[in-house]
């Protein structure tokens, strides 16, 4: 396997055009040129991976777009992606000092996408920043945004790095688990072929799942970087859930990126509220379903996807039920499903079902979006790497964990935040990786 | 309302307002300039008249700045392409027509005494209401020995211009050149030769620019270029001063159009102040057309109202005394910058541009605790910024985390630690923080009491052979 691009899909194009398209060039520079370039810019300071804001957009304004891009890639490898993932009204844009000028705040997605773009389009290499032979060796268990990240910080400066990814396609939720209209798995793959052509190594269909596994790795690697995420969706635990018509939103998500799921009929019922959930309820609805409900036990203000995400859903067509439980699901003998639910107050943090609430809904497939679990079974298997809460327990700087050759980064740490963040722990390990092999080659 | 008319300028020219088209491509032929005056414009110079001339083509190059098109705008097109007789046919036909408003010849021929004469008969004959002499036009015409060739040598203007006024029974406007070190010695010699009035500034030469895919500069005409006149906003700084400098010098002042970067009633107001009795417009045509003029006559009624001026004449030239020599300004008065903490958006411009532009005396530290005096005890703005870039930021993916965004702390809109701080004790009063400044009247420039009276350098130094210590300069 490589991370050639999947076959061009018309169908999903069409159906998930992108929420936000590009850039023309001239409104570009018109954009670039609204910038005020602020002094130690408050986005640059809100971005996990401190990208020079100021300094790519006034680069767009100059017509200077391949220093626009360095700009970008030297503090984030995944420009490109993040420039269409990132929840900018909470980061760069949120930081903005526009808001307080009554104005619009730049647009820096869109313009760090342009800038992008046109390297992806130039076809040019990532140029090292340092050319001295190093003879250090690291792996990155996981192919996501972490394991990315950290292997092209150590790259450019001459380590060698091999990418160990259990699935066919790198990228992780990357590829497989972005909404198709913010980021197409095609562009993931660009981008991280991007990565290949650094000289990065990516074994595909390797799960390191025994001691044996890490010991062969330990012999092989000076260093290994833990960037091997979440783990399965987390279940709603009621009767019926391993039904045929449940399927979890990543599984979801996935299979229509890939082309596996191409429509969906009916009634459709995610269960969760976060970003996740959302995604998954837009996607049911273009792929087809006539009704998407959004079944949340809590309430509207406690709902963990972010204000932009809970509007684009009700634009979509997804309705929502607040405050309300499922008990079991079962399948009907037309083939349909009835999942029954009740409602439910909260006291504290408590919720009570409210008596003779109870009401069944008949619906055509069930998606629990209820969080990722830790990956606690993997990373108990590793000796001397301490796991609390089911994340690894690192040093926040260096992302050191309790064995010095082990480091980690991304939501087997942090518990899942966004792509910008494990970008940005993936960039530090790497560094601080950097610094420990030379520290102990001059000890 | 007040009364915008224009009588008797320069000894006899009348029209609805002091709005003229300047003597360029917008008054090329007689229906463009019957348009104009349908638009409401009160003069307009005809494109100079003379030989026939063979334009090239490109003709045109512009500098845009940021998002705005055309900031200066840069011309190699030479006079009128038409014949004499189908420019002064066209302006019997205008004056006929319209009575009320002024049109005025502009005129280049070859420096032959009687070509010059036989021209005036003739414009006068169609019924110019008066006359400009192009000696500024400084491409193409003045290397035939006409234009800015006649306008940089101060014994052929006031040769040419004695010529003219032997023959001319209307009023004689002189326009002057820019491109010569000082036009004042040029309007002083066409003051000498009998001028009525002067019209400045024609155009500065310039390149605007070079294709860096070609290497061509433009505008490019079959892969060679030449340098062009530079008009446009860019310019109205350029002409400003030179208008103020001849309406201040006795010997040059005459009755003057002023022209350079006017676009808006407020450009006009500006030339009015420094002693123009009516201005002219042509970048601005080009750009938009002939109804900016509505807006230039509403603006400059309303805001004559509003300052309670009956007449042009009330204001005429009030500015003109207020530009002194460096040596007659009061060397104590002290202003400092304040920052308007309600204000401040927090972009830190004033901050860097302090510190690398001026005197180091905007500080980031309202957090840290205020510290006064010289550089070396404050942290550098690259301090500042490698302090950013290692701290470590996330995305607050939870509803609580977005609650504790710090923007939303401190008695300010922005948070404290981003509000810069002015040190007055080093402050000079420069100005550069509040030109900076993205937010209107946030910083600005307040007096400081010092108790000192009044000095200029030139009392300073009174009685002083020799020069004295400096004051600190930014040189």
């Amino acid at each position: 396997m490589s991370t050639a691009s999947l076959p061009d899909d018309l169908q999903l194009r069409e159906r998930f055009n992108e929420l936000k398209p590009p850039l023309a060039p001239q409104a570009a520079a018109i954009e670039a040129d609204r910038c005020l370039y602020c002094f130690d810019a408050p986005c640059t300071a809100a971005c996990p991976t401190h990208i020079d804001v100021p300094g790519f957009i006034k680069r767009i304004a100059s017509g200077n777009l391949r220093g626009s891009a360095m700009r970008i890639l030297d503090a984030n490898i995944l420009g490109s992606s993040c420039a269409r993932v990132c929840p900018v009204d909470v980061l760069c844009e949120g930081a903005c000092v526009m808001h307080r000028h009554h104005r619009q705040p730049i647009q820096i997605a869109l313009l760090q996408r342009h800038a992008m773009d046109a390297f992806h389009a130039s076809g040019e290499p990532v140029p090292r920043v340092s050319d001295a032979a190093r003879n250090l060796r690291v792996a990155c268990i996981g192919g996501g945004p972490a394991s990315l990240s950290c292997a092209a910080e150590l790259r450019r400066r001459d380590a060698q790095v091999a990418i160990l990814e259990r699935r066919a396609l790198p990228g992780g939720l990357n590829t497989y688990g972005v909404a198709e209209y913010k980021l197409r798995a095609a562009d993931s793959l660009r981008e991280i072929d991007m990565i290949r052509r650094m000289g990065v190594e990516f074994r595909f269909g390797v799960s390191v799942d025994s001691a044996a596994a890490f010991e062969r790795l330990e012999s092989e690697f000076d260093f290994v970087f833990l960037g091997v995420g979440l783990g399965a969706m987390q279940r709603l635990g009621i009767p019926g859930e391993d039904l045929e018509g449940v399927m979890n939103a990543l599984e979801l998500i996935a299979s229509y990126k890939t082309g596996h799921l191409r429509e969906v009929h009916g009634t459709v019922v995610v269960v969760g509220a976060g970003n996740t959930a959302i995604d998954a309820a837009n996607a049911a609805r273009r792929l087809g379903a006539e009704t998407v409900y959004l079944l949340y036990r809590r309430s509207e203000s406690d709902m963990s996807a972010f204000d932009f995400e809970y509007e684009h859903a009700k634009q979509e067509g997804v309705q929502f039920l607040w405050r309300r439980q499922p008990l079991a699901v079962r399948r009907n003998a037309d083939g349909r499903l009835s999942l029954d639910t009740v409602q439910v107050r909260q006291v504290d943090r408590a919720l009570l079902a409210i008596p003779d609430s109870q009401y069944t809904i008949s619906c055509d497939l069930l998606v629990p979006a209820i969080g990722q679990s830790p990956l606690t079974q993997l990373l108990q298997e590793l000796r001397g790497v301490e796991v609390r809460d089911g994340r690894i327990v690192v040093e926040p700087v260096t992302g050191q964990t309790a064995n010095p050759r082990y480091f980690a980064g991304g939501d087997c740490v942090n518990g899942g935040r966004e792509v910008v963040d494990a970008v940005a722990d993936g960039k530090r390990t790497a560094l601080a990786i950097l610094k420990t092999a030379e520290a102990a080659a001059h000890a | 309302m007040p009364d915008i008319r224009i009588r008797n300028f320069a000894g006899g020219i009348h029209s609805l307002n002091p709005f003229w088209l300047a003597s360029a491509p917008p008054t090329n032929c007689g229906e463009q300039i019957m348009r104009a005056f349908d638009a409401g414009w009160g003069g307009a110079v005809w494109k100079t008249i003379g030989e026939p001339v063979t334009n090239v083509s490109s003709r045109y190059s512009s500098i845009d700045w940021q998002a705005q098109r055309i900031m200066g705008f840069n011309n190699i097109e030479l006079i009128s392409d038409r014949t004499v007789e189908d420019n002064l046919r066209e302006m019997a036909e205008v004056k006929r027509r319209y009575p009320q408003n002024a049109v005025i010849a502009s005129l280049m021929v070859a420096s032959n005494r009687d070509t010059w004469h036989e021209i005036v008969a003739r414009a006068e004959d169609a019924g110019a209401d008066g006359l400009e002499l192009n000696f500024g036009c400084p491409h193409g015409m003045s290397e035939r020995g006409m234009g800015s060739a006649v306008g940089q040598v101060p014994e052929y203007t006031e040769m040419i211009t004695g010529w003219v006024k032997e023959k001319a029974h209307t009023p004689v406007l002189v326009k002057l050149t820019p491109n010569i070190s000082d036009i004042r010695m040029v309007a002083r010699a066409a003051k000498r030769g009998g001028a009525d009035g002067l019209s400045a500034i024609n155009t500065i030469n310039s390149i605007t620019g070079i294709d860096l895919d070609t290497f061509v500069p433009r505008p490019d005409v079959d892969g060679k270029s030449s340098h062009g006149g530079y008009c446009g906003p860019a310019v109205k700084p350029i002409a400003l001063n030179m208008v103020q400098q001849i309406m201040a010098d006795p010997e040059s002042a005459l009755p003057l159009s002023g022209i350079g970067g006017i676009g808006t009633w407020r450009d006009a107001a500006e030339f009015i102040l420094l002693g123009s009795g009516t201005v002219q417009v042509c970048t601005a045509v080009m750009h938009y057309g002939y109804r900016i003029v509505e807006d230039m006559i509403e603006g400059l009624e309303n805001w004559m109202r509003s300052k309670g001026f009956a007449t042009i004449e009330e204001f005429c030239g009030l500015s003109v005394n207020r530009v002194a020599e460096w040596k007659h300004l009061n060397l104590n008065y002290k202003i400092v910058a304040r920052i308007d903490e309600q204000k401040c958006i927090g972009c830190d411009l004033c901050h860097i541009a302090c510190w690398d532009g001026a005197h180091q005396c905007i500080h980031l530290d309202r957090v840290s605790g205020p510290v006064d005096g010289h550089v070396e005890l404050h942290p550098t703005p690259a301090q500042k910024e490698v302090e950013t870039r290692a701290s470590l930021a996330f995305t607050p993916v939870t509803r609580k985390e977005r609650i504790m965004d710090p923007a939303v702390h401190g008695p300010y809109p922005t948070p404290l630690e981003r509000i810069p701080r002015v040190d007055e004790t080093e402050c000079v009063g420069c100005n550069l923080c509040s030109l900076v400044c993205p937010v209107d009247n946030c910083i600005t420039m307040v007096r400081v009491e010092n108790g000192l009276a009044p000095e200029t350098w030139e009392e300073r130094t009174r009685g002083q052979t020799c020069a004295v210590q400096p004051q600190s300069s930014i040189g």
